[in-house]
């Protein structure tokens, strides 16, 4: 069998990409809180992944935008950029659009509210709960917030405990204190 | 009732077949040609991949469009004739010493006699990957591998 040249296969990903026949463009990236994968629809960034096992996240990605899931750079160049620049603390704001469009309502509206929070500053679970008018939801935002499928860009790592306490993270509490302290976050005593 | 079988990532379909069709094409185009025709190959698997309605013989499906690329392809840089039609038989020659030759061959016997020798594919998988019928893949085979068999002895 006559393995295809790395530039063949180089050439081809980025003509999948920039003929816009992907349901969902992906690459991976290097970052100060580890590796991530990052993913775009053509309607904006719908997926960034601490760890990330491509194999699973390749199925996730699939049911969730349609099969035509491809390894292509040029599509997601933008949102890699806007994070280099968000790590080396040149960008407090993403004017990366986001595609939340394949979650459940309620998801979609604590995210949507959750990427109001600003740079550098800190909300809890009952705050946000209270900001989509469930102000008895707290519980269920932190399960909308965990499985928020585009962390750093939708801010879950800015919701702390009503005691100041970090309380959790998807990708593990360490980076969620990485990201705060980057931002200069001043937690609630 | 059979399962419905799931559709895979493309990424996944591509990593699985992007070797051996590169191969089956380098097999019918020469190294030139290969490479273009790789890339025609897997944008219009990809352009069609969204309108599947299952994951089955993908592997048929991908030497199928590969075929059709080859053979556009063919006729477009030299025109050949289309052979007239000779007596099937089904003998399985022995192609690793024919192959060499294979270039010589007219596009869909080419196509026919690799898929079935070099990859094993079944004559309707063939038919298929020619637009034509299992007897006709089994026919441009076998006067395919009859036409070597006469060049191997001039």
């Amino acid at each position: 069998m006559t393995a295809v040249p790395n530039d063949l296969d180089r050439r081809f990903r980025e003509a999948a990409g920039s003929a816009g026949l992907l349901d969902v463009a992906y690459d991976l990236t290097d970052s100060p809180i580890g590796p991530l994968l990052v993913a775009a629809s053509g309607r904006g960034v719908c997926r960034i992944s601490f760890d990330p096992e491509p194999e699973r996240e390749l199925e996730t990605l699939a049911r969730a935008f349609g099969a035509r899931v491809l390894r292509s750079p040029g599509p997601v160049d933008h949102v890699r950029r806007e994070l280099d620049e968000y790590f080396e603390g040149d960008r407090r704001t993403f004017d990366l659009p986001v595609d939340l469009t394949p979650l459940p309502d309620f998801q979609r509206d604590v995210l949507e509210e959750l990427i109001r929070v600003p740079y550098g500053q800190v909300d809890t679970y009952g705050g946000l709960a209270r900001r989509i008018g469930r102000p008895r939801a707290a519980r269920a935002v932190g399960g909308a917030l965990n499985r928020n499928p585009i962390p750093i860009v939708v801010p879950c790592h800015r919701i702390v405990g009503a005691s100041g306490s970090l309380v959790g993270y998807a990708g593990g509490l360490e980076r969620k204190q990485q990201l705060l302290g980057l931002e200069g976050a001043i937690l609630p005593a | 009732m059979e399962a419905v079988a799931a559709i895979p990532p493309f990424e996944r379909f591509y990593d699985e077949r992007k070797d051996e069709i590169f191969g089956y094409l380098i097999r019918l185009l020469g190294r030139d040609s290969a490479e273009d025709a790789f890339q025609e190959t897997f944008l219009r698997a990809l352009r069609a991949y969204g309108k599947l309605q299952h994951g089955r013989q993908l592997r048929a499906w991908a030497f199928t469009i590969a075929t059709r690329v080859a053979v556009d392809e063919r006729r477009r840089s030299a025109p050949v004739a289309e052979p007239p039609e000779i007596p099937v038989t089904d003998e399985r020659p022995a192609y690793a010493e024919l192959e060499h030759l294979a270039g010589e061959l007219p596009p869909t016997e080419r196509a026919a006699v690799v898929l079935r020798y070099g990859y094993d594919l079944s004559y309707d998988d063939i038919g298929a990957a020619l637009g034509s019928s299992s007897e006709a893949a089994r026919a441009a085979a076998s006067s395919g591998v009859r036409r070597l068999r006469r060049r191997q002895s001039t």
